[in-house]
């Protein structure tokens, strides 16, 4: 029997998984001990739970222990990772590049830097999502201190190519910065193999708790430090104080071993789920996927229906399933997805995009349920649609002096 | 969001989906908004030219659910009105109506302006001089 709402929007949040809520447990009433108690044996607990966990964590990206800092999330340190290195590394310059696709933590924490005095490029993407590694190698100058490149999109899944970007970014001398919380425990991230000088990940994306996530800060090769940003008793080697949010660590610790030991069946089992559903939508005229097909993350896809409005479309739904649009007709600025109008998207197809995030526990029913609805609800809208009615006549839409209001 | 339940049957039911001949001088054609912009409405009325009375009307409508049931709440509310009296719909009575929130607005003020696009359209395919509406910020 299939339940209802069916969650798709796993790119937003990710349910927990029973076997991280089940190791998080203990530590709310047993093992309450903060982990900077250095002399007494709750102290001593907490902290030995900490250190399983930061090791459970950095071998899921090839890490060192010591390399992981926590934070309360990808937000924390997204501003930690780009705050830190522009404080710590003034005397060698004030150039940031980054791109117009990136998260909001990111972007608006560069905004901040320039009016600090920080000099920001931001690289257009090309159609398919993905920087042009030219137009980055172009960028760099010798006062570029940082490279902030995402690894994978968070509204197309696009995956950049981060090995090229992190060599671009040490051949001249600058650090790679990544914020990786949409490929983090998906997919196979390793900071070695990957070249990444810092990168932020949370918990809450790869079935853990929020209000948990870490700032990978390489240790060797170079030794890269960042300023804190938030001031205190010292925790995480300086970089980030305040006591550590055990239960939390302990359960990002259980998520991130899960995920590595499952990622290789977890993904091939939804991204067969995907592709199923992203056929079964492409059969309806004037479909289009978003973002290159071949570097996406595997339970992603993001599908525009053209003449058709996102926001319309989801209410033919909503009760029954829950995803994402690219339209932004509830906000008062009625924007659409600043990251499907950097692909260079018109407005129209960027106000006709759906989100559908797949996750570890998805199923076919859930994936057949969802195909049927989606189209039934826009064959419905489009019988509704002028825009359709246009088309089908052969009139030009481009071509018609509309009425901006 | 939520959305009132008359957004919810409208968007469900809509009244009135269809179009009628935009060539005939008895029908007015009202085309607003902007596919940039997330909605689009047209909004057409049949006048009986004999007595200005409107025996139907018909949308389509590109947009979100709130902008659906404007249009469909404005084409059941335009049938039966006399042509003068249909310039008379406020947007505002559909936003009561629809119990629409603030950020809805903007939805049932393009049904007003469907109306009155419609109702021009229909005038000046009978030698009718415009109707001059007030500029309105949206």
């Amino acid at each position: 029997m299939l339940k209802l709402p069916i969650y798709l929007d796993h790119n937003s949040t990710t349910p927990m998984d029973p076997r991280v809520l089940e190791a998080m447990i203990p530590f709310f009433t047993e093992n309450f001990g903060n982990a900077a108690s250095r002399n007494h044996s709750f102290g001593w607990h907490a902290e030995e739970a900490v250190d399983y966990a930061r090791e459970q964590i950095a071998q899921l990206i090839g890490a060192d222990p010591k390399e992981i800092i926590f934070t309360s999330g990808a937000t924390e340190g997204n501003n930690l990772g780009i705050k830190g290195v522009y404080e710590m590394y003034a005397s060698k310059g004030n150039h940031i590049i980054t791109c117009t696709t990136e998260h909001k933590a990111v972007l608006d924490t560069c905004k901040h830097l320039e009016k600090l005095g920080a000099e920001v490029t931001y690289l257009e993407v090309q159609p398919d999502g993905l920087i042009d590694l030219k137009a980055l190698e172009a960028a760099m100058r010798p006062t570029t201190i940082l490279v902030a490149i995402m690894y994978a999109n968070n509204e197309i899944g696009v995956i950049q190519p981060v090995k090229e970007i992190a060599a671009i970014a040490k051949k001249h001398g600058a650090l790679y910065f990544s914020d990786a919380v949409q490929a983090v425990g998906k997919i196979p991230v390793n900071v070695i193999a990957d070249g990444i000088d810092i990168m932020s990940f949370t918990a809450h994306k790869m079935y853990g708790p929020k209000g948990v996530g870490a700032l990978y800060v390489r240790r060797k090769n170079p030794r890269v430090k960042v300023t804190a940003q938030i001031d205190g008793g010292g925790h995480e080697r300086g970089m980030r104080s305040g006591t550590l949010n055990v239960p939390g660590i302990v359960g990002f610790g259980k998520a991130a071993e899960i995920a590595r030991l499952d990622m290789a069946s977890d993904t091939e089992r939804i991204s067969k789920l995907r592709d199923k559903l992203e056929n079964a939508l492409k059969v309806i005229d004037e479909t289009y996927v978003n973002g290159n097909p071949a570097h996406r993350l595997p339970h992603v896809s993001n599908i525009s229906f053209k003449y058709v409005e996102g926001e319309g479309l989801m209410m033919g739904f909503n009760k029954d399933i829950a995803l994402s649009s690219g339209s932004a007709c509830t906000s008062a600025s009625l924007e659409p997805s600043y990251v499907l109008k950097a692909l260079g998207l018109g407005d129209d197809l960027a106000h006709s995009s759906l989100r559908f995030g797949l996750g570890r526990y998805t199923t076919e029913e859930q994936i057949d349920f969802t195909i049927n609805a989606v189209t039934d609800t826009v064959l419905k809208l489009r019988e509704m649609s002028p825009l359709w009615e246009m088309f089908k006549e052969g009139i030009d839409i481009d071509a018609i002096q509309w009425a901006h209001h | 969001m939520a959305y009132s339940d008359k957004v919810i049957d409208h968007y469900s039911n809509p009244k009135n989906v269809g179009t009628l001949d935009k060539a005939s001088n008895t029908v007015g054609t009202g085309l607003v908004g902007a596919p940039e912009c997330g909605d689009v409405m047209r909004l057409q009325i049949q006048v009986d030219n004999a007595t200005g009375i409107i025996t139907d009307a018909k949308f389509k409508t590109f947009g979100c659910g709130s902008a659906i049931a404007s249009s469909s709440l404005a084409t059941e509310w335009l049938k039966g009105k006399s042509v003068d009296e249909a310039v008379k719909i406020d947007n505002m009575d559909l936003v009561e109506e629809l119990n629409l929130p603030p950020v809805k607005i903007h939805c049932s003020v393009l049904a007003e302006d469907a109306i009155k696009a419609a109702i021009n359209d229909y005038r000046s395919k009978n030698g009718l001089e415009q109707l001059v509406f007030e500029e309105r910020i949206h």
